[in-house]
């Protein structure tokens, strides 16, 4: 046992081996395996009468996405919710994470950490049940459903994963900057703008890439508040279901990818990447 | 040099952070332009009352002035003062140039005159030339001269200074300690400076105060404060304290009291029975402890009186064998009686 120990010691590169192989085994066969599956199933086809596979290579999918009116619409529909949930919770986080970071002795700040992480503890469909009977006619907003409805629930569900990042990034932030900032005659706005948001930016990035992307890969939280509205996640999970339009399914889910591929790839522009 | 017009007047100066007394009911008066060290060892409160000149601490009770104005109520923004931080709080996401703009960025200076003003200051503290480096690609000395023309680039009435050196390495800190004297001297602004480091303390400043326990134990010039020291602890702090007290001060002063005298004030004669001469006192003793310091060596000497004295002698002849080798000789310590003083 020993005489491992000790080779292990040694050799830096086996003991990296060792406690990366079954992570890195996990994401190569469960992800990245997933994702290829995913991708090669879009171009494969379902014969309309019989519903079995066709596996020889089309196009057909893709290009029923995007000539097809309706899809635009939903897609562009979608992105905006995703926007729409992300600059909610960053207007919602912000303060928040400040106040927890810079502002709450250690006491509260325990607290507050425990109250962000809190919801995430529970149920997402109790969650968002809780937000339908809220928003339903008779309830606490009395709102009603539809694409707000959705926006909120969203912007709820998501904002634990907004405040972290921002938190974790403020913590960073040496209280001694702010301070100088001060003291060379900033007022506070100023001390944001200049000193608090550019070094906290590539935080910020990382709590929008969370929001936006599971706002975008959303379809529960739309069927339970959305009303008659549809996000991308419901045509791949219509598609599955009563279509039966496997290859169809992967073709749309390939969209939010997609997307959130162009996303990083603007946010990776801005050198936020860098900083994670 | 410094005037006689009030830079800096704090008057029952109190600050508590909830059961704990940080600063408990200070007075002090800065001169203009004056070189004036707050001197104490960690949690003596000396910091604690420069974060409230800067304004980054609301003190519980008392005044603060700048140039006779009440500031106490001002946000930090408000005061003419600047401070140099400890860890120099350079704005990482700027450049040199743009970290010594701030301050004039902020206040809407216009841009060729802040623009000018950055690079008179940057040349004031030899930094000319690493305008478009960022804070990351300085070295230590480097930051804390940013930090000095990024306050100083404000002409502020007073600057503020923590731990200024603390940062440094010993090298570093005795050249900047000439540096920063000789730029306070050509700016003629008023620099209170906090530190813990008495001959820091002693080198750079017109005036000290020492700090103990949220109180001020003495103000001084650094030769008051190091040969005439107020009390037990400004004795300690300042300097070894050597001190004289009980039964030995009864037998070799023929007073009672406690009494001080500073190591290089004590000359090493060996043998017991040396004399001294008519304006001088001695004390028979045997060597315990020789610390050889490359110029000077260390005698601890224990009395025969009672007690225990430090000696610093010059190496003016000797090598380092002949010093160690008087450890456990018995030897004489000699000192002029206007070198003792007493303590309270």
């Amino acid at each position: 046992m020993s005489r491992a120990g000790a080779f292990l010691h040694r050799r830096a590169g086996v003991r990296l081996a060792l406690l990366l192989s079954a992570p890195l085994a996990w994401l190569g066969l469960a992800y990245l395996g997933a994702l290829a599956a995913l991708l090669v199933t879009a171009f494969h086809s379902v014969d309309t009468f019989t519903g079995t596979l066709n596996r020889t290579f089309t196009w057909a999918n893709f290009l029923d996405l995007a000539t097809g009116e309706v899809y635009r619409t939903i897609v562009l529909r979608s992105v905006g919710v995703a926007l729409a949930v992300t600059a909610i919770d960053l207007v919602v986080a912000f303060p928040m994470a400040f106040a927890m970071a810079k502002l709450a002795g250690p006491r509260t700040r325990r607290w507050l950490v425990i109250a962000v992480l809190t919801p995430l503890w529970a149920s997402y469909l109790v969650k968002a049940y809780a937000w339908r009977v809220m928003l339903s006619s008779g309830g606490l907003l009395g709102w009603g459903f539809g694409l707000t409805a959705t926006v909120l629930t969203l912007a709820y569900l998501w904002l634990p994963y907004m405040i972290l990042p921002i938190y974790a990034g403020l913590e960073r932030l040496p209280g001694s900057l702010l301070e100088a900032a001060g003291d060379l005659g900033a007022r506070s706005w100023q001390v944001f703008r200049t000193v608090v948001w550019p070094l906290t930016f590539p935080a910020v990035i990382a709590g929008s890439i969370f929001t936006f992307s599971l706002s975008l890969g959303d379809y529960i939280a739309v069927k339970i508040v959305g009303g008659r509205s549809q996000l991308i996640g419901n045509v791949v999970y219509d598609n599955i279901g009563a279509a039966g339009d496997l290859p169809f399914a992967a073709a749309v889910a390939t969209v939010p990818v997609v997307v959130m591929l162009g996303y990083l790839a603007a946010v990776r522009r801005t050198g936020a990447l860098e900083s994670l | 040099m410094p005037g006689s017009e009030t830079a800096v007047g704090l008057r029952g100066l109190r600050k508590e952070f909830g059961p704990v007394t940080a600063v408990d009911g200070i007075d002090l008066e800065v001169r203009d332009g004056e070189f004036f060290a707050m001197l104490g060892p960690s949690g003596s409160g000396k910091t604690t009352v420069l974060r409230m000149i800067a304004g980054f601490e609301p003190p519980t009770a008392g005044t603060i002035e700048l140039g006779g104005a009440d500031v106490t109520r001002l946000a930090p923004f408000e005061r003419d003062v600047n401070t140099v931080f400890q860890d120099y709080a350079l704005f990482p996401h700027m450049n040199v140039l743009a970290n010594v703009e701030y301050g004039l960025r902020v206040k809407k200076v216009p841009k060729a005159e802040r623009r000018e003003r950055a690079l008179a200051a940057l040349r004031s503290v030899r930094l000319a030339g690493f305008e478009s480096r960022r804070p990351a690609q300085l070295s230590g000395g480097q930051r804390q001269r940013v930090a000095l023309a990024r306050t100083l680039v404000n002409r502020p009435r007073v600057l503020l200074l923590d731990e200024p050196l603390g940062a440094l390495d010993l090298k570093l800190r005795e050249e900047m300690q000439v540096e920063l004297k000789e730029l306070q001297r050509a700016v003629g602004i008023t620099f209170l400076f906090v530190t813990h480091d008495q001959e820091e303390a002693l080198t750079m400043s017109d005036r000290v105060a020492v700090f103990d326990r949220g109180r001020i134990e003495q103000v001084g010039t650094p030769a008051e404060v190091y040969e005439r020291p107020a009390t037990a602890f400004v004795a300690g702090f300042v300097g070894t304290s050597n001190l004289i007290a009980g039964a030995a001060a009864e037998k070799l002063l023929g007073r009672s009291g406690t009494y001080s005298v500073r190591p290089e004030k004590l000359r090493v004669v060996p043998g017991a029975d040396a004399l001294a001469g008519p304006d001088e006192r001695s004390a028979a003793g045997t060597v315990a402890e020789v610390v050889y310091a490359g110029p000077a060596t260390r005698f601890v000497v224990d009395l025969d009186a009672g007690g225990r004295l430090i000696a610093l002698q010059q190496n003016l002849q000797v090598s380092s064998m002949e010093v160690l080798g008087l450890r456990g000789a018995r030897v004489r310590l000699v000192w002029q009686r206007r070198h003792e003083f007493a303590i309270t």
